[in-house]
Formats: structure tokens, C-alpha cells, sequence
């Protein structure tokens, strides 16, 4: 199948929640406690034939779900969330009645130290062979006790090609530099920006201190003249409309942007980025374990794999599924940015000392 | 009919309010109990609060950055409702005096934009507003037309056009909370001007005042209550917004309910997150009271 073609059929995972948020946040709210009871067909397992999945907006294959409810009779019920802190927040007063959840590595970190996650049981899950093995020993799980990797992402620079003088190949043209002033859109995630701007000025992102946040936001305010808006998240469509020409954005956003306008392209800068991964978990007080386990086993199988990553086009850490992907995609730069590069990102840890002090810099940034 | 005084029929007055009662205790007043006790909580990792009495959370709220934030918040709701109170006067004029087969209809239109999702309107109004939005077309084309009809008249032409920054600005966020609260000033404006008797403005108007004049000096002083109920319900929302600011505005566009919305996601702080926002639910109770006094003085006369 031709890659544009493939890619032409997908959002961003964060997009189109961005653009029905307050309403879709609303959904999943009722409705769970109703549906867990319903009629009793037992499975050989002893448990229901249901599973309530929590998952990002067009982050799953389309026929998925069918799939798996054809393979084990299991129906399962989607509900969409669109940022980890609305996750953690809603299980803050306990599980709202989910089975499998798709927190992303930091938040895998946090939901674990807060005991929201049940220890994953690998015998259940003859897949995790599948997974590319550098993600398996990661920092934010050793040994894979509470989380299985779905998909990774990395931060970078979105540009408009016949807008910049040269590929905006450092961090410098969005954090220190008026050359593009009034054309810029940052996130408006206090952390990434805190973190990004320590790889600009040479730090690891979980080096920081709060000297450096100090440094950091004085940065910032001398840049923010020059920026035009803090996006939520929703910068490939302020790229498409022509509002800003260069944005900071994740790499899967991007590629959706690019099928829709070939003047689009996506550089992670030299100094290195960030590194996201989303993971599939069990939250605890789940009420189909077992469902669950054989849903994450399910999704990590090489050919589920493909089809998924054929469809919202992020790179996968699934070895089986990337092998049996086409080259288009396997050497698509933005998907997976170079080698050289890639060394040089970095997961960011959670740190709860540093959270609080970057959202208090960044409303004074805000502020100022 | 005479009006009623409660006492008479305790029972009858029970069965009836008792739902409500507890619709309010249950739903609005333990909840706000809680948040209440939050605001003088600490967190103690990551899930638990600890109710600890502090008042560390109202030290950090009362600190020059947030005050100036608030102040800055305050300001914008205040020009919000200014403008939509200039603007939508004349439109409960309007639908006031127009006749019986047309107010439904001007009515149904004042209330169609609530059938859309705010968040949806905003969209909207977003892709209206930006550099490549339809008012930036629509007058970007003006130009370009201004621009002939000189060439045409042997004058020089206009330079080229360049679009206007319409969003990510203060700007995007007054003009989009005056488009969301209208209706809200719209509606107890109306409901104020239609009970009013006619026959005064007709006095006023035969007695020798002008049209200013008497909108000035008998149709507001009779709207009054109309006039102060809908600056109430366009000023303690506006104050509250947070999806406008967010989505329109610029990087300084912040407002406190943004500060408190961060507060309870993203910095996963919720007793300071329950301290800003009993500081803004207190400041409400101080304009409710203020307004509240003000009405007494008539009553006095």
C-alpha cells in the first residue's frame, strides 16, 4: 500500500480530542458501573465477556476491536481520554472501572508509585517476545512489571518549508532567537518546555535543578515576545491554517499534517529531545484481569501490531510488527528520526519535587 | 392572589422544596465542603491530602503573581460584560418592541447558539479569526477592491494587504467571551424591559423627552434589576472562563480559572487549586453582598 496513502487515513492521537475535549472528557463519565453488568455469559475464564479499554483518540487499528472480539468472544468497550493528568486525575478517587489504560511512561512512573497499577503477569502475556528488547529494561519500569510499550514518540520542530531560511535544525530558532518572531507556537506543557529547554542549554531532561528552572524561565520571558501562542497540543492544525510557520510538536502529529500538505516537515533538533512512550497497563480494582491480559497479549501479536501501526503511524516497539511494516514507513525520517539524533533523546523521569515548581515558573512566565 | 407566607403551610412548603434541598446539600454544598477543606489541606504523595489546617495554601494564592492575575482576570470579565451590556441594551430594545409574530423568532435566535457545544463555537470562531480566516479574507478582498477603484481613478494603489492578528491575542479573548455571555446579558434584559409599562415611555416621550433621554431616564432606572442581574450572570461566568483564554489567547492571555485548572491536572496541586478558587468563590460574595446592600436603598425611600 502507498505510505501517503496509509497515512492520509489517520489523525493525531491528541488531535481530534483537542477538537471535541470538553465534550468527549464528559463521556466516559456514567455508563461503566451500568454496562460491567449486563448478562452473565461467562467466559472458560470465569469472567464476563467484557473489557472497558481507556485509550487515546485514534490510537488503535481500525478493525481491532472487532478482531479481538471475533478471536476471543471478549466485546470491548472504548472510552477516549486526552491527557495523562486527565487520567490521574479521574483515578485519584479510586478506578472508575477500567480494565486496560494507555498512560504514557512518565505517568506509568506516577500511577505505580501511587499503587493505581497492578503487577502485569508475563506468563499471561507469551507476546511481550515481540517487543523490541531496548524497552524492555527502561527506567520508568524495570522489567516491564506494570506497563507493555504500545508506542513511542519524540518532540521536534514543526515547520512550513517555504517559511525558514534554513532547516530549523536547533532549538535556538524557537527558544532564543527573534528570527522568526510573531511565526512561533510553543507547547503548553510547562514540564516538556522546562525539560526541552535544558537540552538546548546542553542538560540531561532529569538533570534539572531550580537554579536552572531559573535560568530557564528568565529565557523564556525574554523569548515570549517573539512567540505567538502556547498550543494545546494542537499544533500540526495552527501549522495547516498558516497561523504560525514553525511549532513544536510530536513527530506522529506531524506526518498526519504532512499527507494533508507536502510544504509541511518535522526536524528533531541536533541537542537532542525528548522521548514519550505510551504503555498499556491494568489499573488496579480492574474487574476483568483476565480479559485484560489477554487484550495486551492480543495487541502485542506481530500482525495486530501491523495493522495498528498501519493505521495511526507512530513508531512502534513492537520488533514483529515493524518487520512486517512496508519501507516506506520503517524509513520514514520523521517517524524515525535518524540514529544520531535519537542517541542524544532522553525519557523524561517524573520528578514530583520539579512538577509543581514548572507550572509555578511557567504562570509566571505566562504572567509576564 | 396575595402572596403566601410560608409559615402557613410548613408541610405543603416541605414536600416541595425538600428535593431541591437536597439536589443543593447533596450536589453542591458537600462537594464544596470538601474543596473547602482541601484549601487548608497539604498533599502527602501523590493521592492523599491531609487536612492539616494549613494556611499555607492562602499565603502562596494571596502572593503578588496570582493577585495580578486575578486583578488581570477581574479587568477582562469587567470589559466583557461592559461590552455586553452596551451591545445587547439595544437588542432587548429590539425584541422588546417587535411585534408579537417576530419576538419568538428573536428570541429562538438569541438561544440557537446554545444548542452548539461551546467548545465548538470557539472552534468556530477561530477559524474566522485567524491570519487565514474568513474575516481576514473577507477583508483582505476589500482591499484588494479599494485598491482597483484608485487604479481606476488614476490614483496610486493601496500597498499590498497584510492580514490582520486577529487570535492569540487579549483581543481574541474579549471579542470571544462577549460571543459566549451575550445571551446571558440578552435574556434577564429582556425579561426586565418586557414587564414595563409602556405608557411611561409614551409620557415621557409626549412630555417633551427626547429618545435619549427617556431610554436614560425612564427606561433604565426601570430596567434596573434586569440591567444588575444580567451583569451578575455575565461577570461570574466570564470570571470563571477558561477554554476561551486557553484556545484564543496569547501567551499572556492567561486567566485564574487557567491557573486553577492547572492547578488540579498538571501540577496535580489540588489544595492550592481549592485555595485560588475559594479566593475567586469569596470575591463573588463580596459582589453579591455589595449588590445585594445597593438594592436595599430604594426600598429605604
Amino acid at each position: 500500500m502507498d505510505f501517503n496513502e496509509l497515512i492520509k487515513q489517520t489523525r493525531g492521537r491528541r488531535s481530534l480530542l483537542q477538537a471535541m475535549g470538553a465534550a468527549a472528557i464528559g463521556i466516559s463519565f456514567g455508563g461503566l458501573a451500568a454496562c460491567s453488568k449486563g448478562e452473565g455469559k461467562k467466559l472458560a475464564n470465569g469472567e464476563e465477556a467484557k473489557l472497558n479499554f481507556y485509550n487515546w483518540d485514534t490510537y488503535i487499528g481500525e478493525t481491532t476491536l472487532d478482531d479481538f472480539k471475533e478471536a476471543s468472544g471478549v466485546e470491548v468497550k472504548m472510552d477516549l481520554f486526552d491527557s495523562n493528568d486527565v487520567l490521574f486525575a479521574k483515578f485519584k478517587a479510586g478506578n472508575p472501572g477500567y480494565d486496560v489504560i494507555v498512560p504514557s511512561n512518565d505517568f506509568v512512573e506516577r500511577m505505580a508509585q501511587a499503587d493505581m497499577l497492578q503487577a502485569l503477569d508475563h506468563g499471561a502475556i507469551p507476546n511481550m517476545k515481540n517487543i523490541d528488547p531496548t524497552f524492555i529494561d527502561v527506567d520508568y519500569d524495570q522489567g516491564r512489571k506494570f506497563s507493555m510499550p504500545y508506542t513511542w514518540l519524540a518532540l521536534g520542530i514543526g515547520y512550513r518549508k517555504s517559511k525558514v531560511k534554513a532547516k530549523p535544525d536547533s532549538w535556538k530558532v524557537l527558544f532564543d532567537s527573534p528570527e522568526y518572531a510573531g511565526r512561533i507556537a510553543w507547547l503548553s506543557e510547562a514540564g516538556d518546555m522546562f525539560r526541552l529547554y535544558g537540552k538546548y542549554l546542553g542538560k540531561s531532561v532529569n538533570a534539572l535543578t531550580p537554579a536552572d528552572i531559573a535560568t530557564i524561565e528568565a529565557m523564556m520571558i525574554k523569548q515570549k515576545p517573539n512567540v505567538k501562542n502556547f498550543h494545546v497540543d494542537d499544533g500540526q492544525d495552527l501549522l495547516l491554517k498558516g497561523d504560525i510557520d514553525l511549532v513544536l510538536e510530536y513527530n506522529g502529529d506531524i506526518a498526519q499534517a504532512m499527507t494533508e500538505d507536502d510544504n509541511i516537515d518535522f526536524i528533531v533538533p541536533n541537542e537532542g529531545s525528548q522521548l514519550n512512550s505510551d504503555n498499556l497497563c491494568i489499573p488496579k480494582g480492574a474487574p476483568h484481569p483476565k480479559n485484560a491480559h489477554a487484550f495486551i497479549n492480543y495487541l502485542l501479536d506481530g500482525e495486530v501490531g501491523k495493522k495498528i501501526t498501519e493505521t495511526i503511524l507512530y513508531p512502534t516497539p513492537n520488533a514483529a510488527a515493524k518487520a512486517l511494516m512496508p519501507d516506506s514507513y520503517k524509513n520514514n525520517p520523521v517517524i524515525y528520526p535518524p540514529a544520531d539524533v535519537l542517541a542524544k533523546c532522553e525519557y523524561a523521569k517524573f520528578n514530583p519535587t520539579l512538577q509543581p515548581l514548572y507550572e509555578e515558573a511557567f504562570t509566571r512566565v505566562r504572567a509576564a | 392572589m396575595a402572596e403566601q407566607d410560608w409559615k402557613t403551610s410548613k408541610r405543603t412548603f416541605a414536600a416541595v422544596s425538600l428535593p431541591t434541598l437536597f439536589w443543593v446539600v447533596v450536589f453542591f454544598l458537600i462537594p464544596m465542603a470538601i474543596v473547602w477543606l482541601y484549601s487548608f489541606g497539604e498533599n502527602r504523595g501523590l493521592t492523599e491530602i491531609e487536612f492539616s489546617g494549613t494556611l499555607e495554601n492562602y499565603k502562596r494564592a494571596t502572593e503578588w503573581l496570582y493577585l495580578t492575575i486575578f486583578g488581570k482576570s477581574f479587568a477582562v470579565a469587567a470589559l466583557v460584560t461592559l461590552i455586553c451590556l452596551i451591545v445587547g441594551f439595544p437588542v432587548a430594545m429590539a425584541i422588546t418592541f417587535a411585534s408579537e409574530k417576530w419576538r419568538p423568532w428573536l428570541l429562538l435566535g438569541i438561544m440557537l447558539p446554545f444548542w452548539t457545544n461551546l467548545l465548538i463555537r470557539t472552534y468556530a470562531l477561530m477559524m474566522l479569526l485567524g491570519t487565514q480566516g474568513f474575516a481576514n479574507k473577507g477583508m483582505g478582498a476589500l482591499w484588494e477592491g479599494t485598491s482597483w477603484i484608485k487604479t481606476l481613478v488614476g490614483l496610486q494603489p493601496l500597498p499590498t494587504w497584510e492580514p490582520v492578528q486577529l487570535l492569540f491575542n487579549n483581543f481574541a479573548v474579549v471579542f470571544g467571551l462577549v460571543y459566549v455571555h451575550l445571551p446571558f446579558m440578552v435574556l434577564p434584559l429582556y425579561a426586565a424591559l418586557d414587564r414595563l409599562d409602556r405608557s411611561l415611555i409614551e409620557a415621557s416621550l409626549d412630555l417633551g423627552a427626547g429618545h435619549f433621554r427617556t431610554i436614560m431616564r425612564i427606561v433604565v432606572p426601570l430596567a434596573a434589576p434586569g440591567i444588575i442581574a444580567g451583569v451578575m450572570i455575565t461577570l461570574i461566568p466570564a470570571l470563571g472562563a477558561y477554554l476561551t483564554p486557553d484556545l484564543m489567547g496569547g501567551t499572556d492571555s492567561q486567566m485564574i480559572a487557567n491557573v486553577i485548572e492547572r492547578q488540579f491536572k498538571k501540577a496535580n496541586d489540588w489544595p492550592f487549586g481549592a485555595a485560588l478558587s475559594f479566593l475567586l468563590i469569596y470575591a463573588m460574595f463580596i459582589l453579591i453582598a455589595i449588590q445585594s446592600m445597593r438594592k436595599k436603598v430604594p426600598e429605604v425611600r
